[in-house]
């Protein structure tokens, strides 16, 4: 692949003795208690990239944002997760049914978070985690889709996700799924708009470099949905791909969309391992 | 804060159609090793706006990705691309009028963005909106802010 080389030139032209802002070493666990996967080796499937391991974004974040993500008390996404609480109970739509009607209490969301997306053999199609819950409000619920990136969806992703806290991530890239997989992974090396930039420029060929004053991830997608101090809000995974390509001053995709589904399942499999950590802080 | 403010370029607010004498972007003579030894505008560039380009996070932002000594005044400057220190010992006009204009024809498959260039791109959009552009692009650069730049880097000797 062609990356490589140019990884490599850029690499002798880069002057020794530059500060590297590198990841730090630091463990993350959670409430004191849950001891969290924030580092681990390539999925098999890398074996031929340029990142040697992998690591959640909360490595790339300070110290003070590091904290807030490991004290529930002080992590402002939880407040986020009692929403999601409130209306994983509420009835709405023509069926009469709330979620608690069919999945009873959250923690039967456990390990799910973990797998998506995935296919959905009823549908035949990939399902994103959004997708999913929508088809169960339409279908089960005879309820209206919550917008795709809105804060209704960011909510019950977050109630969903926290049910998996600590559990490796673990997204299935073969069988049906292999051609929309293929497809996610085009996108990641497809570089788009007037800056003519990949998503693997930044976050495979320049992780652990400043860009500006942004400190460059692996762009991981395990800790999503994601408390951003910036926006301080929750923050969905296709709201995030939209302004990472927003920023290569390209047209963007459409969040929901069968582009942002495929490279979901792509940027998902790269953290294959990682554990699950939404609702995540960063800034 | 939007990346698009913390990242690069915005040049919308200077660049337009190529001004009369000026080269246009499609009319770029480089040389085999990406050089371009015309001026574009014939103008001799004034390197106190150069420096403002490097560093100014709607016009150039070159720092975003270089660091550059020199510029120690404007804060954050980025490590993705190499120090610009030293960098009129390295490259004559040529190169750098070649690198500023379209940097993958000197480094092939290089990360740096060419910024005078408005065909060829894959999903353009218009701005930093997201959106489809709504007329022909403009370079991220004017032909006059690129001389200025390149008079901006010839001044960084060490030697
Ligand atoms: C011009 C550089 C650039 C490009 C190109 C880019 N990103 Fe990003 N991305 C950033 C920056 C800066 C951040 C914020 C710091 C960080 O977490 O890396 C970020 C953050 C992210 C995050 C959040 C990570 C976390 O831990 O919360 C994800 C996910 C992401 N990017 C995915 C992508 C994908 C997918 C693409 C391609 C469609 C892409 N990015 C293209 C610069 C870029
Ligand atoms: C997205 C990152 C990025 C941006 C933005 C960027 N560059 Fe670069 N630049 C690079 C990289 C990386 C290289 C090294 C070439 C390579 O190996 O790809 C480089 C190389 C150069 C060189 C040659 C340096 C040397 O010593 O060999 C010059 C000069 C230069 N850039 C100037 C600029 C100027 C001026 C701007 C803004 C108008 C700019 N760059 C914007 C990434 C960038």
């Amino acid at each position: 692949m062609k990356f490589k080389a140019l990884t490599a030139i850029a690499a002798l032209i880069v002057a020794p003795g530059l500060a590297m802002a590198d990841p730090d070493d630091d463990t993350m666990i959670i409430n004191g208690e849950v001891e969290m996967i924030t580092k681990t080796a390539v999925p098999e499937h890398m074996s031929d990239t340029a990142v040697s391991e992998l690591m959640s974004g909360w490595h790339f974040r300070s110290d003070e944002t590091q904290a807030l993500q490991m004290d529930d008390f002080d992590n402002p996404g939880m407040i986020f997760v009692d929403e999601g609480m409130a209306q994983w109970e509420t009835v709405e739509g023509t069926e009469g049914n709330s979620c608690a009607s069919c999945h009873e209490d959250p923690s039967s969301m456990k390990g799910v978070r973990a797998v998506y997306p995935k296919w959905n053999e009823d549908a035949g199609e990939v399902r994103t985690l959004a997708m999913q819950i929508n088809a169960c409000r339409t279908e089960n619920m005879g309820a209206e889709p919550y917008k795709y990136t809105g804060g209704e969806m960011a909510n019950m992703e977050a109630l969903i996700a926290l049910q998996s806290r600590g559990m490796p991530i673990n997204v299935a890239i073969d069988g049906p799924v292999a051609d929309v997989w293929e497809q996610g992974k085009e996108l990641y090396y497809t570089r788009t708009g007037q800056l003519e930039l990949s998503c693997a420029n930044c976050h495979e060929d320049n992780y652990g470099n400043m860009i500006r004053a942004d400190h460059l991830s692996q762009g991981q997608i395990n800790g999503f949905p994601t408390y951003r101090l910036k926006n301080a809000k929750l923050n969905t995974v296709h709201a995030r791909f939209k302004g990472c390509v927003r920023d290569t001053r390209a047209e963007t995709f459409k969040p929901g969309g069968p582009e942002f589904t495929a490279l979901e399942l792509y940027v998902a499999s790269r953290g294959n391992g990682l554990s699950v950590e939404g609702p995540s802080v960063r800034n | 804060m939007k990346l698009s403010t913390t990242i690069l370029a915005a040049a919308a607010l200077a660049a337009g159609p190529a001004l009369a004498g000026e080269v246009a972007p499609a009319d770029l003579k480089f040389d085999e090793y990406g050089s371009v030894s015309e001026s574009l505008t014939g103008v001799p560039g004034d390197p106190e706006n150069g420096a403002n380009v490097l560093k100014n996070k709607s016009i150039g932002n070159c720092i975003a990705c270089h660091q550059v000594t020199a510029l120690n005044d404007a804060p954050f400057h980025g490590e993705i691309g190499p120090s610009l220190d030293g960098v009129g010992d390295r490259w004559g006009e040529a190169e750098l009028r070649g690198l500023l204009t379209n940097a993958k024809m000197t480094f092939p498959g290089t990360i740096m963005p060419a910024y005078y260039k408005v065909e060829g791109f894959v999903r353009p959009g218009n701005a930093y909106t997201g959106k489809a552009p709504d007329g022909p692009l403009t370079p991220l650069l004017t032909a006059q802010q690129i001389e200025d730049v390149v008079a901006f880097l010839l001044t960084q000797k060490e030697e």
